[in-house]
This record gives C-alpha cells, sequence and structure tokens, in this order.
C-alpha cells in the first residue's frame, strides 16, 4: 500500500497493487475485453455502411453513434480513463480536447454550409435539376 | 477471513491527500504532460478532418469515393492496427511486470501489424495514383491524401519510435526513463488507434455512401 494517494497517470491500468487482488491475467482480460468489443463494433459499422436493410438516411447517423462508441472502448478499455477521483485531471484535459475538435468540425460543416446555401446563383439563373 | 476483514479496515480518508503529498512523482507528470500533447495533436487532426468532411462532395468531376475506397483492404487494415493496439497493451504489462522475452515478443507483434497497416496504406496510395486519383485532382483527393497521409506518418513514426525503445531495453534495460518513454509509445499507439476509428468511419464509411 502506497503511503500517499497521487493522481493516477492517464493510461496507467490500476494503483492497486497484486496484494490487493489486482492479478496479471486481470489486467490482460480488460485489454481482452476491449479487443472483443471494438471487433464487434467494427464489424457492426463495416456491415451497417454496405447493408441495404436499413433505411438510407439514417446510416451517416449511425455510422456516427458507433465510431464514438468504439472511441469510447479505446479509451476505457486501452487507454485505462475512468470516472475514479484520482483521474480527474486526465478525464478534464479529454473533455477539453474534445470540445475543441466538435467546434472545429461542426463548426467548419456549419460554416461552409451555410456560404454554400447563401453563394448560390439567384433562382432565375438556376437549373431545375439543381433545386434539390 | 481475517486477512479479508484486516483489508477492508484499511481508512483511506487517513492517507494523506494529493495536495498534501508534494510535487507527483516524474512517472505521473510525465504521462500527463504526454496526455496533453496527445489531445493537442488530435486537435490537430480534426482540422484535416473538418477539411474532409466539408470537401467531400468538392470531385470536380472526378473519381468518388465509392469508386475508389476498396472496403476488404481497409477492413484489413483496422484489423491489424486494432490487433496492434491489443499487442501494444501486452507489452505493456510485460513491460509492467519486467519480463524481457514477452516485451521483446509482442512489440515485435506489434511492428509487424503497424508495418502491414502500413504497407496495405501505401499499396491502395499507388494503386489509387496509378489510376489518375492525385491529390491534384480535386479538392476531395487532397484532403483524402492530407488526413488518411497524416494519420500514416504518425503510424510511420510510432513504429520508428517503438525500434529505438526496443534498441534501449537491449542496451539499458528497464531503466525508469526507458520506463516512462515505453508508457508514453503506449498511449501514442492506442491514440493513434482512436483517430483510426474516426477516420475509417468518416472517410471509408461515410466517404463512400451515396
Amino acid at each position: 500500500m502506497t503511503a500517499i494517494r497521487y493522481d493516477r497517470a492517464p493510461g496507467e491500468q490500476s494503483t492497486l497493487t497484486e496484494e490487493q487482488g489486482e492479478t496479471a491475467s486481470g489486467r490482460a482480460l480488460v485489454y481482452t475485453i476491449g479487443l472483443a468489443l471494438a471487433v464487434i463494433l467494427t464489424a457492426t459499422s463495416f456491415w451497417v455502411a454496405n447493408t441495404s436493410l436499413l433505411w438510407a438516411p439514417g446510416i451517416p447517423l449511425g455510422l456516427a453513434v458507433l465510431a464514438i462508441a468504439q472511441m469510447g472502448v479505446h479509451l476505457v478499455f486501452f487507454l485505462h480513463i475512468t470516472t475514479g477521483p484520482d483521474n480527474t485531471n486526465n478525464v478534464l484535459a479529454l473533455a477539453f480536447g474534445v470540445l475543441v475538435v466538435f467546434l472545429v468540425v461542426a463548426g467548419s460543416l456549419w460554416i461552409m454550409a451555410n456560404l454554400n446555401d447563401n453563394m448560390m446563383p439567384p433562382p432565375e439563373l438556376m437549373n431545375l435539376h439543381m433545386r434539390h | 477471513m481475517n486477512v479479508a476483514v484486516a483489508i477492508h479496515d484499511i481508512q483511506r480518508d487517513a492517507l494523506p491527500s494529493a495536495s498534501e503529498a508534494g510535487p507527483a512523482p516524474k512517472r505521473i507528470v510525465v504521462a500527463y504532460g504526454f496526455w496533453i500533447f496527445l489531445l493537442s495533436d488530435i486537435v490537430m487532426f480534426s482540422a484535416p478532418f473538418a477539411a474532409y468532411a466539408v470537401l467531400v462532395r468538392a470531385t470536380a468531376g472526378g473519381p468518388t469515393g465509392a469508386q475508389l475506397f476498396n472496403q476488404v483492404s481497409v477492413a484489413i487494415e483496422t484489423t491489424c492496427l486494432l490487433a496492434s493496439s491489443y499487442t501494444c497493451g501486452l507489452m505493456s504489462l510485460a513491460v509492467g511486470s519486467r519480463r524481457r522475452a514477452a516485451t521483446y515478443f509482442f512489440a515485435v507483434v506489434t511492428f509487424v501489424l503497424g508495418a502491414a497497416f502500413l504497407a496495405l496504406e501505401m499499396r491502395e496510395f499507388a494503386d489509387m495514383i496509378a489510376r489518375g486519383a492525385t491529390p491534384q485532382r480535386s479538392a476531395f483527393l487532397s484532403s483524402f491524401f492530407a488526413l488518411v497521409g497524416c494519420h500514416g506518418m504518425h503510424v510511420a513514426g510510432g513504429l520508428i519510435w517503438l525500434a529505438v525503445m526496443m534498441a534501449q531495453v537491449a542496451l539499458k534495460g528497464f531503466r525508469a526513463n526507458v520506463e516512462r518513454r515505453l508508457f508514453c509509445f503506449a498511449l501514442f499507439w492506442h491514440a493513434l488507434d482512436i483517430i483510426w476509428v474516426a477516420l475509417f468511419t468518416v472517410v471509408y464509411l461515410m466517404g463512400a455512401l451515396p
């Protein structure tokens, strides 16, 4: 037992020692569970993208959900991010990174879609097939 | 029975909190600093992702994603990178318990899988360029090569890093600083896999939708 409780380093699996019930096979099992979940989610993504059974307009949203779920699986099982108090610093840094990524990607798509709409030639110049 | 009771009776609150304990060990500071770098790298990646998402339909009459992407090849690349992330995790465990032979074994497997990923990607790029789908052809292809190429460069850098780390393990052994570098490498490799998840979804799956 360490005498001091430090925050956990990002990616550090557990601060428990062998005497506290943490075994090597248990640590490997975490990676194996993560791999199994990631394989299932990846296979589902490829199936969703190639199937004709699903409602086509919903497929991009479904793919986005599957990808975000798989990134969560990687964070939890491979990078060992937890909600524990010794992980707060790591989670806060991650949350800020995710915020900036969201602003850059969603902001770019929003602005460029808006520009595309507003820079269209006036209706009298448009061909019929350009109206949707 | 008595032993189990004794473990549960440890008073966690009696321990000093991190703020009273003085500066954190170098291991934690280094890993946290590298975590900040990785997050800034992911923020950097968000720019090519945004460019690709905006330009994916700007094919300028050239080939589209649906015509160019080979999903079987992408599935094999994804499998290689996912498996190498797994073996990289097992390598971290081997480093943690100072098993030298297992460390080398999992490092070699990680390296081979990463190299296979890179070789498949190079073949895919060469195939596209041979069919006239060069970065100059359209805005869509410029952003495709920028984004996927940037990830491929990271993988290539990771492979060089892994080879250097194995040389350091062979020459210096599991010293504290070598162990910290191996720890950062594992973080880097897992982060690359996370970026690849976003990449194959946005580029290869969504980009090939009609």
